[in-house]
């Protein structure tokens, strides 16, 4: 039995064909495992960086929110901030990567088939794993600032695969757009900085006091992701309806990335 | 003749340009977006000139063919290469291919220089398309073809040049696809590795696979390919016997402009930026300098090498390559002997006499190369000249007789009388 192939000029709308991903899931391993094993060898910060992010911008943000008396919904301000900011830096860190990873990859794309979904999925890997770093660092200091995680830990991996669903849903999207547009870049670390200032990490988002600005606050998918992982680890109020509307958006967006991503896949090569 | 693995039928690929004629059209989101709102307003389509790199290509290769594809630069192998590897999508027409394919477009596609050997050759092995399971049941094999047993934990990155090919290479070479495509990777490395690149795709070819084959070496071609394809300026415009092929491919295609008999001169902005040092022009020249493509069986001709060293070189020869049409070496000739062994960055002139009475009447293709021996090539050698001998035949017969034989020297015969007794 031999495959037979037909090449056509390809427009418009192509079928998402998840199953070829599968079929190259070897070389995915591969460049997941090569951008991991590449970064921990060229420096020694490699590793420290997993650590380092988190921990720096605790510190700066427990400053800025002592200084602009921000509330911190009774949970001690740097647990707060670091909870808050682990989904945070998966999510940028993620779409930072996919973003980026045509333009990585562009010799590849060049030369050598392959599903080309392979390549943002790949480059989210990194980040995932910092994310696992960061968290066990979580796991050490709470104790040291007497915070006991209740029974809702459990629900963590579920809040933490939501956030790596988004970051894919708009990685996806981000990266057919930058493959295709030189100004996409550029533009990319300003609006990313915006979304952290839309997203409840430096605040609560109990800061937002009318039911209907939360629904507004809530159409931004991180906001429910961070309103869980705190819940998961400190307690308090269970998500809402909020948590929710995320995920729709989650949901919609990841489906009309993929399809957006497979009609403009083979005219990447000529653009990059 | 066997079922066709390949069947291409018109395809034709096209490129948009900008009114300046640089590929990216609304390359950047903000002008998209702008051409997209203006195109709603007037409700026509923005003019555009097309580049057609393709057209209306169509073939139908055979399992077990050996298949060469020839033209010049820009000619649209490549780009047919990228279509049937998948990697672009034709603009129009269509391709049906039955059977795995393994594409080498390049040498080492995917190694990176902090990774072990080892772990390059699972990576490169999973770029190229094989499973994890299949690499490692080749293991062994690879790295005995490579050679390079005793580097396996070593990171690529302290790798020589030669190793990194070899260790490339091998890995290719074990892909097994029903059709291979090969582009011009015998382009790199010394004499050697593509002895055993040439080798190597030999065998493949001897085990019924396909292969289609890209190259500007034409003696790799002759001696690989039964078949040619000819492209030039985007179309196909031969397709036959390999050494039909080739004559059509000197004779009737058109260089880049800027080629003329007997001189090539070298785009500065295509050299790679990377090279210690780059071609930079070719001349054919005659007694009096004028610059010609064709010579007469009894004049000299002169060769000059331009080109230019970017960085210190140490130990670098030029080497002139002659072969005929059909494929014979005539010579290969090398400054090597008169030359200072260390050149610092500029500007060069290398130049040799052929002289005359020494070549028969032919059609010759001049190859030019530059290597340090046994280390490094610096520019591969590629046939960027032709050049025509004819006229008079040098062994003084005044009839137009076919003389065979390459090199045609005119010897000094003396005759005498033997006493009778």
């Amino acid at each position: 039995m031999t495959r037979r192939l037909v090449l056509r000029p390809r427009t418009g709308w192509q079928p998402l064909e998840l199953r070829e991903i599968w079929n190259y899931r070897d070389l995915f391993w591969m460049f997941a495992t090569r951008d991991i094993k590449v970064r921990y060898r060229q420096t020694v910060l490699g590793i420290a960086w997993a650590v380092i992010q988190p921990l720096a911008t605790m510190v700066i943000f427990t400053i800025i929110g002592r200084f602009g008396k921000i509330p911190t919904d009774g949970a001690p301000a740097p647990i707060f901030y670091y909870v808050g900011m682990l989904p945070w830096f998966l999510f940028a860190n993620s779409l930072t990567a996919a973003g980026n990873s045509p333009l990585a990859s562009q010799h590849l794309i060049g030369k050598v088939y392959f599903p080309r979904l392979v390549v943002p999925i790949a480059a989210v890997v990194t980040s995932l794993l910092d994310f696992l770093i960061g968290f066990v660092l979580l796991l050490v200091m709470m104790p040291w600032f007497g915070v006991h995680p209740g029974l809702q830990i459990l629900a963590l991996p579920l809040a933490v695969g939501l956030a790596f669903l988004a970051a894919l849903a708009f990685g996806f999207w981000l990266s057919a757009l930058n493959a295709q547009y030189r100004d996409v870049r550029h533009a990319m670390p300003f609006a990313i900085q915006f979304w952290l200032f839309c997203t409840p990490v430096l605040y609560p988002s109990s800061v937002v006091h009318t039911p209907w600005k939360r629904m507004l606050l809530s159409i931004n998918p991180m906001s429910g992701i961070v309103d869980a992982v705190r819940w998961c680890v400190l307690g308090g109020p269970a998500p809402g309806p909020g948590l929710l509307v995320s995920t729709g958006v989650i949901a919609v967006t990841l489906v009309g990335s993929l399809f957006y991503f497979r009609r403009v896949e083979k005219t990447l090569v000529d653009r990059l | 003749m066997s079922a066709p693995v390949i069947t291409a039928i018109g395809l034709g690929k096209h490129y948009r340009l900008d009114r300046r004629g640089s590929r990216l059209r609304f390359d950047t989101l903000a002008s998209s977006l702008n051409g997209w709102v203006k195109r709603l307003a007037s409700g026509q389509a923005s003019e555009l000139d097309t580049l057609w790199a393709l057209r209306d290509v169509g073939f139908e290769i055979a399992a077990g063919e050996v298949v060469g594809m020839i033209g010049h630069n820009g000619a649209g192998k490549s780009t047919l290469l990228k279509i049937l590897s998948r990697i672009t999508a034709p603009s129009e027409g269509l391709a049906e291919i039955e059977g795995t394919v393994g594409s080498l477009l390049e040498v080492g596609t995917g190694f990176h220089p902090e990774l072990t050997g080892r772990e390059n050759i699972f990576l490169n092995g999973a770029i190229l398309g094989m499973k994890r399971a299949d690499i490692a049941a080749r293991f062994d094999e690879i790295v005995a073809f490579a050679e390079t047993e005793a580097f396996l934990e070593t990171p690529l990155k302290k790798y020589s040049s030669g190793m990194y090919l070899r260790l490339a290479f091998a890995v290719a070479a074990h892909l097994q696809p029903d059709i291979l495509i090969v582009d011009e990777v015998l382009a790199v490395g010394d004499a050697a590795f593509q002895r055993k690149c040439l080798g190597k795709m030999g065998d493949v070819a001897k085990q019924g696979r396909t292969v289609m084959f890209v190259s500007h070496n034409m003696g790799a071609v002759r001696s690989l390919c039964r078949r040619g394809l000819v492209f030039n300026g985007g179309r196909l415009e031969f397709d036959g016997r390999t050494d039909e092929a080739i004559s059509y491919y000197l004779t009737k295609t058109a260089a880049r402009a800027g080629d003329d008999d007997g001189l090539i001169v070298f785009d500065e902005s295509e050299r790679d930026p990377a090279a210690e040092l780059s071609l930079r022009a070719i001349r054919l020249t005659d007694s009096v300098g004028q610059v010609r493509g064709f010579f007469d069986a009894g004049e000299p001709v002169r060769v000059e090498i331009d080109y230019e060293v970017h960085a210190r070189v140490r130990g670098v020869r030029a080497m002139l390559q002659v072969t005929t049409q059909e494929g014979e070496q005539a010579f290969v000739s090398t400054d090597h002997a008169m030359r200072e062994p260390e050149q610092p960055p500029g500007r060069y002139r290398t130049t040799c006499v052929v002289p005359g009475g020494l070549l028969n009447r032919r059609l010759y293709l001049i190859a030019v190369g530059f290597e340090i021996p046994r280390m490094r090539v610096l520019v591969p050698r590629r046939e960027h000249l032709t050049c025509v001998i004819s006229g008079g035949g040098n062994q003084g017969s005044t009839y137009p007789e076919d003389w065979p034989g390459v090199v045609c020297p005119t010897l000094a015969w003396k005759t005498d009388p033997l006493p009778t007794d």
